[in-house]
């Protein structure tokens, strides 16, 4: 009906058509501009990493001669490989220990009625809530007791013991599960461990990746944990707190700041394109049950 | 009504369950039980129980990890109320980021998502590219505003003197260096964004159609259809933002480290922390500074026991509102 108006009276005031036309218009232009400026900042880290030293103290912004061996010099000024194989071995090993000790613990959260299992879940919450900096001193004292400040280990050994945030996460996953199929399981003879092998573990298994890429980033961008236990040894720094501290060591080489940017990046966005549909599931599954 | 329904089958189920199984049975479930727990709650004792504790010890002592904790009672807290000369600086410049960037960062957030949920463009190209920022490392993307913001010949200073504009000095001036965080923090929006923007998806079409067909207009639907829908889901990005700011530490230290041109390396760490003019200097960071630069780790314990109290106030606000985060919440 509508439409049909709309269409007889072409000249006149918006109809229904023109008028849906012209916000579409007008809406698309907004995502643009902003899509633009969301994506600018990446674009010039991206051309500067390309620019000689002496090229981004000058006014043009695209990179004359484009100078590729940026992204070979940032490995001879620093030791880059060393810290980059850091935050690998901080970053998988944190995964892996907190899945092993995190998996189990959401399992019995999620799916088992026990005593106290209340009072245990929202200690779990408060920790995961909680500023990492109200327990930092007396855990400092403890790894400094046990004579490992100035290595990783101290952040990677406690994920052993389980992570407060993946718990909650992976316990949100695995109630989407029906009671139904961990029942049929028990009735069947199955074992408490064989149902979450057998069963929890291969429907949850988006909800655990997305877990594990949450620790995984994580890991790899921490900036406080290596500041408390390695900033004196540098042998042991990841690649992001070897970032925040390149420029102060290498004056003001923008060119080569911004090559090593783009390499801290990388590894992040590619396993992102690998597995966007459970990430996003992922973050959507920390907010939307509030 | 589903919940009543679900107790009264699992009451039916353990019942049978029970008639079945043997004591021994149900013993050996209860270790089993036990077994899946032990790490966590290992975890949560060592980690989490005792550091609190040991926390509100240490406050009432004098402490710098060479000689044994030295009790002095109240002296940590006196100093910090009364004395200390830049906790106030600190506490200010943390309930700037509090009370200024969370509320910014989660109207752009929403302002986005509506956007995206309005255009159809709810995945695919659109949702990655604002999402994408949200995925670059912290520490990566203050680097890279430092350098965007520098006001010799960063980038945008360059586009506005194009536009006949002198760009301020940004990370360098102390006026500008908590707007330059403030315009970073909307740039990672992506993460809360994704959230609103589930949120929003998940409106029942029914209600905008009734609303429309009771003659409600575009503002109207807003206020009476999608706000209610979606309050939970604000109010969840409200408090999570208020923890998170209450322990701002790197977008500021790495600010102010590249800003200021000198490492953040050992025995410096401390020296240029709030760079420019103590305008970043959080109250993390000068807990920071206390504890492990000064190595006063009773006072810097004092610091992380006031910094308690203000979480568990708020935590205390949120485990009240949020069904998630109760043990009953669930998908």
């Amino acid at each position: 009906m509508t439409t049909q108006t709309g269409l007889s009276k072409p000249g006149f005031a918006p109809s229904g058509l023109s008028r849906r036309g012209l916000y579409w218009v007008g809406e698309h232009a907004v995502l643009v501009a902003l899509g633009v400026l969301f994506i600018a900042p990446i674009v010039f880290v991206g051309l500067t990493s390309l620019m000689s030293s002496e090229q981004t103290l000058t006014a043009s912004l695209w990179p004359n001669p484009v100078q590729w061996s940026n992204y070979l010099n940032v490995f001879t000024q620093v030791p880059l490989l060393r810290w980059f194989a850091n935050s690998a071995l901080y970053a998988v090993l944190a995964t892996a220990f907190m899945l092993v000790s995190s998996v189990p613990a959401a399992y019995a959260l999620a799916k088992i009625k026990f005593p106290g299992s209340n009072l245990l879940f929202t200690a779990i919450i408060v920790a995961m809530l909680l500023p990492p900096q109200v327990t930092a001193i007396p855990v400092y004292v403890m790894w400094s007791g046990a004579g490992l400040t100035g290595t990783l280990w101290p952040l990677i050994l406690p994920n052993l013991l389980g992570d407060a945030f993946s718990i909650f996460l992976l316990r949100q996953f695995f109630l989407t599960i029906p009671k139904e199929y961990a029942d049929a399981a028990r009735v069947d003879g199955c074992t408490e461990f064989q149902v979450l092998t057998r069963v929890v573990i291969p429907m949850a298994k988006p909800g655990i990746a997305a877990t594990g890429i949450f620790m995984f980033f994580h890991s790899w961008n921490d900036y406080f944990g290596p500041l408390l236990y390695t900033s004196e040894n540098s042998d042991w720094w990841p690649v992001a707190y070897g970032l925040a501290s390149f420029r102060g060591i290498h004056g003001t080489d923008w060119g080569l700041t911004m090559a090593m940017t783009v390499l801290v990046m990388v590894p992040v966005v590619v396993i992102f394109f690998f597995a966007q549909r459970v990430f996003v599931e992922g973050i959507t599954m920390t907010g939307v049950k509030g | 009504m589903t919940a009543t329904a679900d107790v009264r089958q699992e009451t039916l189920g353990v019942q049978t369950a029970t008639a079945v199984r043997t004591p021994r049975y149900r013993l050996r479930r209860k270790l089993a039980t036990l077994a899946l727990l032990a790490p966590a709650l290992l975890g949560l004792l060592i980690f989490f129980v005792y550091p609190l504790i040991a926390s509100v010890y240490y406050s009432f002592t004098r402490y710098d990890l060479v000689s044994p904790p030295e009790w002095i009672g109240l002296r940590n807290y006196e100093y910090l109320f009364t004395k200390d000369p830049k906790v106030v600086i600190a506490a200010i410049n943390t309930f700037w980021f509090v009370s200024i960037m969370v509320p910014v960062k989660i109207i752009f957030a929403l302002l986005i998502a509506g956007l995206l949920a309005r255009a159809r463009a709810a995945s695919g190209f659109w949702r990655t590219l604002f999402y994408l920022p949200a995925l670059v490392p912290p520490v990566a993307s203050v680097v890279a505003f430092v350098f965007l913001f520098n006001p010799g010949t960063g980038p945008v200073n360059q586009v506005l003197r194009f536009f006949g504009i002198q760009g301020p000095l940004w990370f360098n001036d102390p006026a500008w260096s908590k707007p330059s965080l403030l315009l970073l923090a909307i740039w990672v929006m992506g993460d809360i964004m994704i959230i609103f923007l589930a949120a929003l998806l998940d409106v029942p079409r029914e209600q905008y159609e009734a609303a429309s067909l009771d003659g409600a207009n575009g503002v109207q639907q807003l206020r009476y259809v999608t706000f209610p829908n979606i309050t939970p889901v604000l109010l969840f990005a409200l408090v999570t933002g208020i923890i998170a700011a209450l322990q701002y530490f790197t977008e500021a230290a790495v600010a102010s480290g590249v800003a200021s041109g000198k490492a953040v390396v050992g025995e410096g760490t401390g020296n240029n922390l709030g760079y420019p003019g103590n305008s970043l200097l959080t109250y993390t960071e000068w807990l920071y500074v206390r504890g492990f630069s000064q190595y006063q780790l009773g006072y810097a314990s004092a610091l992380a026991v006031l910094l308690f109290v203000v979480s568990a106030v708020i935590l205390v606000l949120l485990l009240r509102r949020f069904k998630a985060f109760t043990p009953e919440g669930a998908a």
